[in-house]
């Protein structure tokens, strides 16, 4: 008796206008089930390679910097073999073990209030700062230091610029600059991409005799001269002041200063 | 049928053109047609979840409440975006970078929901899916045609293979920087259907306003 009741009850609902209260209810709730289902089971398959994607871009990037990069080449491969990645303390410019490397996130690190500070002199832009980021020390085959890998990043015009800057084991030649996520101008800004442009950093050089912080990128030499000026980019002018700024922040005291002055002394 | 399938395909690309005479999607059009590679993955993702969200929506048109249904439509059309999206990301990563925010607006395209509740409303799921086949090739194809023009003479490549050698790597062509921005896109999409509608003079429109002479005393 109660189960034909309910069977009836059954029939009447599936029977309903679609106009109807609970049949509305109803459409709602399976229809948001379902696509909620699809969506996440997409998203949870799919993430180990979106995640190794990631990896690999900046694997690439961090080759591309070094010089080493040759399309079709093996990424993991050659990264695993070339680079020694290593958590740097920036105030002390010394190593620090005390993060996985493999787990360590600069990104996630800088908005964390335990592991980064406000920034009061913020000529880049970026508001906190890591107190501790993921440096690539690259190592000839006598495993002394070749060339390290410093990531960069600051405020352009539209974006925050993403890059690395590699610099020879005399803690002084830059080797080369690139940024691997931005969102400049195309055609004007996003001209920093460009190779002819990027290839002025080859040979340029951070500080003068005097240990004074000169690498500058503008219209004109400084004083100091060609040594240490890279061009602006034309048509640029707010990209370039923002890469010019992020540069010296990154290379200056608040930066990479101690940990380069440690390279020059041998001191790592 | 056979004759009415391939109206509903071949109809969108030039008589019934979703940019050039519903001009509907400009905006998408002006953002991802700077570069011809972007445009093409751009045209596919967009055949797609109009393809496949015409279906479902078309499967489901008896039973979709009416006082709903531009919500049912939506979550429809923004699963189907989500799962192209992350697609993307895990496949074509290089692509995905620089698409991602707009993959992420096809939601909000109007070709999309403009065929869901004009056609697939009314229509059964074959007929349906082919006419977002058809809408989104024909957006599609406004699409390469611009991607072609702002690409050539903005960057002096095609499909990223150097055509005209830029000044900036050295060549002898000055590329003209207005067609990498999103605004030379509407210059080169109102020619576009300046060029349709001289070709097709039936796509005029009716004017709306008539200027009215009013006669001297």
């Amino acid at each position: 008796m109660s189960e034909q009741t309910n069977k009836g009850a059954l029939r009447r609902f599936w029977d309903m206008s679609p106009d109807s209260t609970p049949k509305t209810l109803f459409v709602a709730v399976t229809l948001c089930l379902f696509a909620s289902m699809i969506v996440s089971a997409a998203a949870v398959a799919l993430r180990p390679t979106q995640e190794a994607n990631k990896l690999k871009d900046k694997q690439i990037n961090i080759l591309q910097v070094a010089g080493l990069y040759e399309p079709g080449m093996d990424i993991t491969e050659a990264f695993g073999a070339s680079f020694e990645p290593r958590i740097l303390e920036l105030s002390t410019g010394q190593f620090t073990n005390a993060f996985d490397v493999t787990s360590f996130d600069d990104r996630a690190a800088a908005s964390d209030p335990a592991t980064s500070i406000e920034l009061e002199n913020d000529p880049a832009s970026i508001g906190r700062q890591s107190k501790y980021m993921t440096v690539y020390l690259l190592k000839d085959d006598a495993g002394e230091i070749d060339k390290v890998i410093l990531p960069i990043h600051g405020y352009g015009l539209w974006s925050t610029l993403y890059g690395f800057i590699a610099v020879e084991e005399n803690a002084n030649d830059i080797f080369g600059l690139q940024f691997y996520s931005h969102a400049e101008t195309p055609g004007l800004g996003a001209e920093v991409d460009n190779p002819r442009w990027k290839s002025q950093w080859n040979g340029k050089r951070l500080t003068d005799e005097n240990g004074t912080l000169q690498i500058t990128v503008a219209k004109t030499a400084p004083p100091a001269g060609a040594d240490y000026h890279v061009d602006a980019l034309s048509g640029a002018t707010l990209t370039t002041v923002g890469v010019d700024n992020l540069v010296r922040f990154w290379m200056g005291e608040a930066g990479y200063a101690p940990f380069l002055a440690n390279l020059k002394a041998g001191d790592i | 049928m056979a004759q009415t399938r391939r109206a509903l395909l071949l109809d969108p690309m030039v008589d019934n053109n979703p940019i050039t005479l519903q001009v509907l999607g400009i905006c998408s059009a002006l953002a991802v047609t700077s570069s011809l590679k972007v445009a093409l993955v751009m045209t596919i993702a967009v055949t797609l979840v109009t393809a496949f969200s015409s279906m479902f929506i078309s499967m489901l048109r008896n039973q979709i409440p009416n006082s709903i249904r531009i919500i049912v439509q939506m979550v429809i059309i923004a699963s189907l975006v989500i799962l192209v999206d992350q697609v993307l990301k895990a496949y074509a990563f290089e692509i995905s970078k620089t698409l991602s925010v707009f993959v992420g607006l096809i939601i909000t395209n109007c070709i999309v929901m403009g065929r869901a509740e004009a056609f697939a409303m009314q229509n059964p799921p074959v007929a349906s899916f082919l006419d977002g086949i058809g809408n989104g090739l024909g957006y599609g194809l406004i699409l390469m045609m611009v991607g072609f023009v702002r690409e050539l003479f903005g960057s002096g490549s095609l499909f990223g293979v150097t055509i005209l050698e830029t000044v900036n790597n050295g060549g002898w062509y000055v590329p003209n920087g207005l067609l990498l921005l999103p605004p030379s896109a509407f210059f080169v999409i109102g020619l576009l259907i300046w060029a349709f509608r001289t070709w097709k003079p039936e796509q005029v429109e009716e004017r709306e306003h008539k200027i009215q002479v009013v006669e001297a005393h």
